[in-house]
């Protein structure tokens, strides 16, 4: 997809911002009672042995296959196995859904499951006010209360009285459900997320029927865990409509989505998938060198899977070796591909510098995460632009891509294989921890639509110069070992033009660096313009990049729907911009660029187009919401 | 020596090559480059002996691949008329993982020296052995940082004097082999630029070895570390200093082959036959595909003048190659659920249509 063109994004403010309160329609159908909602924010939290990634990916799968627009947002503890109970194990799963094209999992949550005080404590103050508490009141016990630093029972103690609370007896019902099973009880225990699961599928008038089909082909080997948990989720959806906990339903009408087959991705299986589609295309082995770091090792797990597509992944023994192998690769034909965050992409710098100079094309996948240092590393940040852009030691150009959204890293994957094949260069594709986690609908494409991405046949023996380049892409051929008569070496010191023999000669290296750059810059006709989003004239123009796409995106339209002078423009093409962006920019009075990092995009748009650009930072570890974007953008119109 | 070859690639294109009428030559492997190494220097020998074994090999040109990192000893694929690439400081041996393993089909070769593999690319080093990907590693050992003109190196001397250890240094020096045998490397050799036929032979089994195959070549640096091999023997004693070692054969050396190697507990001790009643059958016999490492830690350990330094092939066995076990995976993948259908996998896990 492209994301500069998706145009109806976000909807109005009052969708994204204050959901569910927007009620449009009250009525009755059959005997029940019902509200139209246009978007809902949903978040299951529990021990992070509750299941509540289970129940929550669910939930989305239910909503997107009834046609609903869905993005999703896991929030992991930091710890592998904090204590049950505590504060620091709680696991969340939050998800918004739509009848209009979303790309946030949604500001804060209209309903939060809680499945016991700590995960209550950890996730009350995202909820809206006025929003739905439903509380598993059987684990408010003193020893629970206690772990999660309550002096006194929320349920009980007023504190709670902006929400409506909704206790449900679920570890006794739960058990109750599934008593005729005879399960060991600790399994038994383990249904009740299946329960919270049955009590919010009825809450948003979604069928049961494909969980239930999902538990049969999960528990294919476990018929009575099977049963159990089938059980536990008739019993949490019959609660809900029996004991009419709720008073009434919410029901969201379906999306009107481009027709196709979909499924939700997260960011880095869209990366992998996209990845595998490009070296299809291609007709190359993709070698995939990495170490492990959080959050990119997912897309090293997901391409390790992919043995039978002439995928190949190398577990190295760090960063360095992993950038290294994979030039080694790419020089022998095959497409080089690394993936890391922040920390790993600093130990990659002098390996790239050898990928510019040898001029081989490569793939460097950053999923940027807070930093510097170790940082924190669960969280997500923007803050690796200026060191993809320039951080290599001498001049040493290359493209930068950005993905805009989870299914976006599925395109930019392949477009950067592209650009990297074409153009024989290394091209580092930014994604974030935000992307990386999150996941929306992916219209499934059919990978012979996507380009072919054969280069050119290399030339003869006679006509072969590893220096010789294309007039139009400026590329070198890549011509690999094994092909005879070609042999020739090369390597980080500089090259004579044409021929790739070492040369100290300084004309030459003035050429060479000159030839490199202009490579590097063609890239921008090769691409497509940047489109903005609004009347081309409003008094703002707000520019963004990366994973704050859909948050952007809502908070402007917002605003123009309210009548506000500000217009959008989105970039997923940061080195080289593209052609257009200069001239875009030029007749806007003032430009805000609001990003995850300290004013890295903004500072680049200072330098090249002379714009007056102002930045708009965050660096808090999570994205921003779409309701503090209006405020901010908003109050910046008002005052510039 | 044994250069007995075992099964391997090298060995299936070398048959595929006998018919070849013109088979290829020392200059085939000449790349026409201006050698610029000092005059006097060893990597002229290791040059030519290189130049010398490829031929025999029968593997075509194209198919030879030759990667190094950085140093004097790193500008060796520039020299040879075959694939090259001449990396970053120490990444050699990451780099040709990576080539190796997107072509196994080749002929892989890592040329290294003691700074640029045993200092900043240690790391690297030491897993590529453990791995055994079916690469030749050379390194270079001339104790000395050339390049950069005469800093101490990893391998130089406890107290060498150089331009950055003024006082003599303060370090410790690494041992190649025994590093080479800590990480399990199937083929781990030592030869000398003295010895230019030993030095051919070593190449050339470990060229025929498959799996990874490391050889700690010793030489001099004419300008920043002469004499290096002296401090190992002076000319005029080298028979009594060095040792070669031979496949299943007591260790014997000596002008005359007089002197022998014996075991005393965990001890080695130089001895000379005939003297306080030692025969032959009382020395050690050397056996590189020993499964046990110990004599190999042992005899790599040699330090004249009490020991003579060892030279030859401490181990070789075989075991899986990393290379072969990447691609029988991936045919294992493709024979248990057919080869990757990408459109079927696109539209897999739970998906739904918008119509």
């Amino acid at each position: 997809m492209s994301a500069t063109e998706s145009a109806k994004t976000g909807a109005d403010p009052s969708h994204s911002a204050t959901q569910d309160a927007a009620t449009v329609q009250r009525g009755a159908s059959g005997e029940k009672e019902f509200v139209q909602v246009h978007c809902s924010t949903v978040r299951f939290a529990g021990d992070s042995g509750d299941g509540m990634q289970v129940v929550g990916s669910q939930f989305a799968d239910i909503a997107s296959m009834t046609g609903l627009v869905v993005c999703t947002q896991p929030d992991y503890p930091s710890e592998i196995r904090a204590p049950a109970g505590s504060l620091g194990g709680v696991s969340g799963f939050q998800l918004s859904f739509a009848d209009h094209e979303v790309h946030t999992p949604g500001d804060s949550p209209y309903v939060l499951i809680a499945m016991n005080p700590a995960a209550l404590k950890v996730n009350l103050r995202e909820v809206q006010p006025g929003g739905i508490l439903v509380v598993n009141e059987d684990e408010f016990n003193e020893t629970n209360l206690a772990k999660a630093g309550y002096a006194a029972n929320p349920l009980t103690s007023g504190e709670l009285s902006a929400y409506r609370v909704i206790p449900v007896a679920m570890t006794r019902m739960n058990e109750e459900a599934v008593r005729h099973l005879q399960l060991p009880r600790k399994d038994a225990a383990r249904c009740k997320n299946f329960f919270a699961l049955g009590l919010s599928l009825w809450l948003y008038d979604r069928p049961i029927q494909p969980v239930l089909e999902y538990l049969i082909k999960k528990f294919r080997k476990s018929l009575s865990i099977m049963a159990a948990n089938g059980a536990s989720l008739r019993a949490g959806y019959n609660y809900a409509n029996t004991a009419e906990l709720f008073h009434v339903q919410h029901t969201v009408a379906a999306a009107k989505l481009p027709k196709g087959r979909y499924r939700r991705v997260t960011g880095n299986e869209a990366a992998a998938l996209g990845l595998v589609a490009a070296g299809y295309r291609a007709g190359r082995t993709l070698v995939y060198a990495s170490y492990p770091i959080t959050p990119a090792s997912e897309i090293l797990h997901e391409l390790s899977k992919y043995k039978d597509y002439d995928v190949r992944t190398l577990q190295v023994e760090d960063e360095i070796a992993a950038c290294v192998g994979a030039i080694g690769a790419s020089f022998a034909g095959a497409i080089g591909v690394t993936g890391t965050s922040g920390p790993g992409l600093a130990l990659k710098v002098e390996g790239m510098g050898l990928a510019v100079m040898t001029e081989l094309p490569m793939v460097i996948f950053d999923v940027q995460r807070a930093g510097p240092s170790t940082g924190m590393p669960t969280k997500t940040e923007q803050s690796d632009l200026l060191m993809a852009v320039h951080g290599r030691h001498g001049e040493a150009p290359l493209a930068v891509l950005a993905a805009a959204t989870p299914a976006d890293c599925f395109a930019m994957a392949f477009e950067a294989v592209r650009l990297a094949t074409k153009y024989m260069t290394p091209v580092i594709v930014l994604s974030d921890s935000f992307l990386s986690n999150g996941a929306e609908p992916w219209r499934i494409v059919d990978p012979d639509d996507l380009p072919d991405l054969h280069t050119p046949a290399i030339p003869s023996p006679e006509q072969f110069a590893p220096y010789r380049r294309d007039p139009i892409t400026l590329a070198r051929p890549w011509v690999s070992p094994g092909t005879p008569g070609c042999e020739h070496r090369i390597g980080g010191l500089e090259k004579t033009d044409i021929t790739g023999a070492v040369s100290y000669d300084a004309l030459n290296h003035q050429r060479m660096v000159n030839v490199r750059a202009e490579k590097i810059e063609r890239i921008a006709s090769d691409i497509p313009p940047a489109i903005v989003k609004g009347s081309g004239k409003a008094d703002l123009l707000v520019v963004s990049w990366g994973s704050t796409y859909g948050s952007v995106a809502a908070a402007v339209s917002g605003l123009q729907e309210a009548g506000r002078s500000v217009d959008h423009l989105h970039l997923r093409y940061l080195n080289p911009f593209p052609a257009n962006l200069g001239s875009l920019l030029k007749p806007y009075k003032k430009i805000l660029v609001p990003e995850n990092s300290m004013g890295q995009l903004c500072m680049l748009l200072r330098a090249k187009y002379l714009v007056d650009a102002q930045s708009l930072a965050k660096v808090e570890g999570r994205p921003f919401r779409v309701n503090e974007l209006i405020k901010l953008i908003g109050d910046f119109l008002t005052v510039m | 020596m044994s250069i007995d070859a075992p099964q391997n690639p090298t060995t299936e294109i070398c048959s595929e090559q006998l018919v070849d009428p013109h088979p290829l030559t020392r200059k085939d492997f000449q790349s026409g480059q201006e050698v610029k190494w000092c005059p006097g220097c060893g990597d002229h020998g290791i040059l030519m002996q290189v130049q010398n074994v490829l031929p025999k090999l029968g593997i075509p040109r194209e198919k030879i691949c030759f990667v190094s990192g950085i140093g004097c000893s790193s500008r060796f694929p520039y020299y040879l008329n075959t694939y090259g690439f001449h990396g970053i400081h120490g990444r050699a041996p990451a780099i040709a993982m990576g080539v190796k393993c997107a072509r196994p089909d080749l002929s892989v070769w890592v040329v290294t020296g003691d700074g640029d593999s045993l200092s900043i690319g240690t790391n690297h080093l030491i897993h590529c052995l453990r791995r055994n990907l079916d690469l030749n590693i050379l390194l270079f050992n001339n104790r000395i940082y050339g390049l950069t003109k005469g800093q101490y190196s990893p391998t130089s001397e406890f107290g060498k004097k150089t331009k950055s250890s003024p006082w003599g240094t303060i370090e410790q020096p690494i041992h190649p082999i025994e590093i080479a045998l800590a990480a399990e490397a199937t083929f781990v050799a030592r030869s000398v630029v003295a010895s230019p036929q030993h030095l051919s032979q070593t190449l050339e089994a470990a060229a025929r070895h498959k799996g990874v195959s490391f050889v700690e070549i010793l030489q001099d640096c004419v300008v920043f570390n002469e004499g290096v091999l002296n401090s190992l023997g002076e000319r005029s004693e080298r028979d009594n200093n060095w040792v070669f070692l031979e496949q299943g054969q007591p260790i014997r050396f000596g002008k005359n082959r007089e002197k022998g190697i014996v075991l005393r507990g965990t001890q080695a001790e130089a001895v000379t036959l005939g003297e306080n009643g030692v025969r032959e059958e009382d020395l050690m016999v050397h056996d590189s595909g020993s499964p046990s490492r110990v004599s190999a830690y042992l005899l790599a350990s040699f330090n004249p003048p009490e020991m003579p330094m060892a030279f030859g092939i401490f181990r070789q066995v075989q075991k899986p190659t990393y290379d072969d076990l990447l691609v029988e995976q991936a045919n294992e993948a493709i024979a248990e659920r057919g080869r990757g259908d990408l459109p079927r996998l696109l539209r897999s896990g739970t998906t739904w249509l918008v119509d």
